[in-house]
């Protein structure tokens, strides 16, 4: 996901903050915003690299509409600056930006055909009729909505009103696109496809997409690199790789996917030792800690990174990465099925496998005592 | 069963005001019909019957003269375009006065709004006759208003108000803004802020904005105002009464005197008649329109 082409910023960047801004086409710079006592966006500082998708992914209050409206200009930041391209952005109003947004609404006009629509944006900027055009039959040919031009929003489907959404927001050849929860109104399969659509577009047209969303899935999918909000401020910036495999903290771990999650004191951090009471055994982690010894942990472990069995652990005897437990639940998913076990120390361990065989002889079922294990880069170290 | 019940009920639920509106509306009607091609007569009822016995068979005996009576007179004809000439520019007064107004009420604050639509309501607690009356004492040469610019220096004798176009148009403009105001907020306040955001960010300023998305939006709005404060200003009785010019009547006052002071029915039916068909064709025109819009929002 992370093979799109990475460009950097023009080089004639302008002068000032030149050295700081070159990398970065949008900087956020310490913005919060408030909204009376409320700190919707909280000290948020990021860069944004020209010709990425970035996606910013967090729950419903957590500030990722509000950073996103504030770049297009609807909202002012109560502190902090915005770069886009290195111009400071706070004085520009949203109709001066070379900015465009697609809503989570759409935001169709309704009085005006697809065609009318994708050209409003190109009538404001005084272009010859001829090229207007032009230009949006172009565009609607990338989106595939050519056939469509004369109909009004309400005559189209989910689908459509999302791709002309796109392309009256890409005829303007923006610097920088918007998109705020682009695929949240379509259906599963719909959805999926668009992802990959989107994809294409971005690659084909070089702009720099900014997406907020809720869905992880989406974000991963979408994103170059992607951001996690919470409580208004940036938890983590990373791959989706990165994220996923190396969470920051507990909450990114938690937010993104499903883990499991066990408390425990640091042994001895130059070889990497936990006690987990709660696990009831040692977690050896093969690295180096970076914290006390005697300090509490979290050790988060995937589900998809347990390996169960019936018979005794495959790794050696010593009490390290095993638990026993009996099987309380199987959800069966297709795929993978996910197993709810019940571990000898009361905590309940969430663990995925593949459905790698077709017949169910071999299958573990419900109430069969199992051994759990880990290899030792498993399990993600977090101390908040 | 159910369903029997349910088809029963729809026909009531649309044959009570059926029933009303051919009752009070259609028969009155007919009736108004049948006197505008009768013949005038000095006896109770003031009119010839619409049909004579002829060996047995009824033969009707239409009447044109009433209609044609109306063209041959200036008076009617004069009286029939100046009111349409007020109702016309009362009623462009009213949208422009009143499309601010609507706007500001549906862009304050909930609180705000109540209390603004409550203002707009308010004047209707009180007589319409009373508040038309109160004008007089506005308007008049030694009234509020005059007074007030002579005390300042202003002006050094009475401006001659009243009695004139511009005393009617106060008049109807007062009495018919909230008829304007109140399907413009309706219509207002439904709009979807995003749409503005969405066309700021495609580049329009605010006033372009306003008149590329807001305005057409509003249109039904618009022509449901404007008709409903041209419909009654066009027949307009007592504010050109109490008012207006005594040269110049309006046709709603022809029509009454008719009637009363010259007892001549079949020539006022036949007045009556003609304003209804002015009337009628914007009417029709504004239900086209609107059945198209909800066509549209299918």
């Amino acid at each position: 996901m992370s093979a799109l082409p990475q460009v950097d910023a023009p080089a004639t960047a302008p002068t000032s903050a030149a050295s700081s801004t070159a990398a970065a086409f949008v900087r956020i710079e310490h913005v919060t915003k408030k909204f009376g006592d409320f700190a919707a966006v909280d000290d948020v500082s990021l860069d944004i690299h020209q010709g990425e998708i970035f996606c910013l992914l967090g729950g419903s209050g957590s500030g990722k509409t509000t950073l996103l409206r504030m770049l297009a200009g609807f909202e002012t930041p109560t502190a902090g600056r915005i770069y886009i391209d290195g111009q400071d952005m706070s004085t520009i109003p949203p109709y001066e930006r070379r900015v465009n947004m697609m809503f989570q609404s759409y935001a169709l006009f309704p009085h005006m055909t697809v065609e009318k629509n994708v050209a409003f944006g190109l009538e404001q900027e005084k272009l010859g009729k001829a090229e207007i055009r032009e230009r949006v039959h172009e565009i609607l040919d990338i989106v595939k909505m050519t056939s469509f031009v004369a109909r009004k929003p309400h005559q189209l489907s989910g689908g459509q009103r999302q791709r002309v959404a796109l392309a009256r927001a890409l005829v303007k050849r923006p610097k920088l696109l918007l998109l705020d929860e682009p695929l949240a109104a379509l259906d599963r399969k719909l959805r999926e496809h668009t992802q990959f659509e989107l994809i294409n577009i971005q690659k084909r047209l070089g702009v720099t997409f900014i997406v907020v969303t809720h869905d992880q899935e989406e974000a991963m999918t979408l994103s170059s690199r992607m951001g996690v909000m919470n409580h208004g401020r940036i938890a983590q910036v990373g791959t989706p790789a990165a994220i996923y495999e190396s969470p920051a903290t507990k909450f990114v771990a938690d937010f993104i996917g499903s883990v499991n999650m066990f408390e425990g004191r640091v042994l001895d951090e130059g070889a990497g030792r936990i006690q987990s009471d709660e696990l009831g055994c040692v977690v050896a982690v093969n690295r180096n800690l970076n914290c006390a010894r005697g300090a509490t942990v979290w050790t988060a472990v995937r589900p998809e990174k347990i390996n169960m069995s019936r018979g005794a652990s495959a790794t050696d005897g010593r009490g390290e990465n095993v638990a026993r437990g009996v099987v309380k639940e199987i959800a069966y998913m297709g795929d993978v099925s996910i197993y709810l076990v019940q571990i000898d120390s009361g905590k309940t361990v969430r663990v995925t496998l593949p459905n790698i065989m077709r017949d169910a002889e071999h299958r573990i079922t419900r109430d069969e005592t199992v051994h759990l294990s880990w290899h030792g880069s498993s399990p993600v170290v977090l101390t908040e | 069963m159910a369903q029997l019940e349910n088809r029963t009920g729809r026909r009531l639920v649309a044959g009570i005001p059926l029933f009303w509106l051919v009752l009070f509306f259609l028969i009155p009607f007919i009736i108004v019909l049948k006197i505008s091609f009768s013949e005038v007569r000095l006896a109770m009822p003031p009119f010839a019957p619409l049909f004579q016995w002829v060996h047995g068979v009824p033969r009707p005996k239409l009447h044109f003269g009433n209609y044609g009576f109306l063209f041959t007179d200036p008076l009617y004809v004069t009286a029939y375009l100046y009111s349409i000439k007020v109702a016309l520019v009362s009623t462009v007064c009213c949208l422009l006065i009143g499309y601010p107004m609507a706007y500001a009420i549906a862009h304050a604050s909930p609180t705000w709004r109540n209390v603004l639509l409550m203002m707009i309501i308010l004047p209707f607690w009180t007589s319409f006759l009373l508040r038309v009356y109160a004008w007089i004492g506005l308007l008049k040469n030694n009234g509020v208003i005059n007074n007030v610019l002579m005390y300042l220096g202003l002006i050094h004798e009475p401006l001659p108000m009243l009695q004139s176009d511009f005393a009617v148009y106060i008049g109807i403009v007062y009495s018919y803004l909230p008829f304007m105001i109140l399907p413009l907020y309706a219509n207002l306040e439904k709009h979807d802020n995003t749409l503005l955001e969405a066309a700021a960010d495609l580049g329009a300023n605010p006033v372009t904005a306003f008149f590329r998305i807001t305005l057409p939006q509003s249109v039904p709005g618009i022509i449901a105002g404007s008709l409903l404060v041209f419909i009654p200003a066009v027949g307009e009785y007592v504010v050109p009464s109490l008012l207006g010019r005594t040269d110049q009547l309006m046709i709603g006052r022809v029509l009454s005197d008719e009637f009363f002071e010259n007892r001549d029915w079949p020539v006022a039916s036949a007045v009556a008649i003609l304003i209804l068909l002015a009337l009628v064709i914007p009417i029709m025109l504004f239900q086209r329109f609107q059945q198209r819009e909800l066509e549209a929002q299918k």
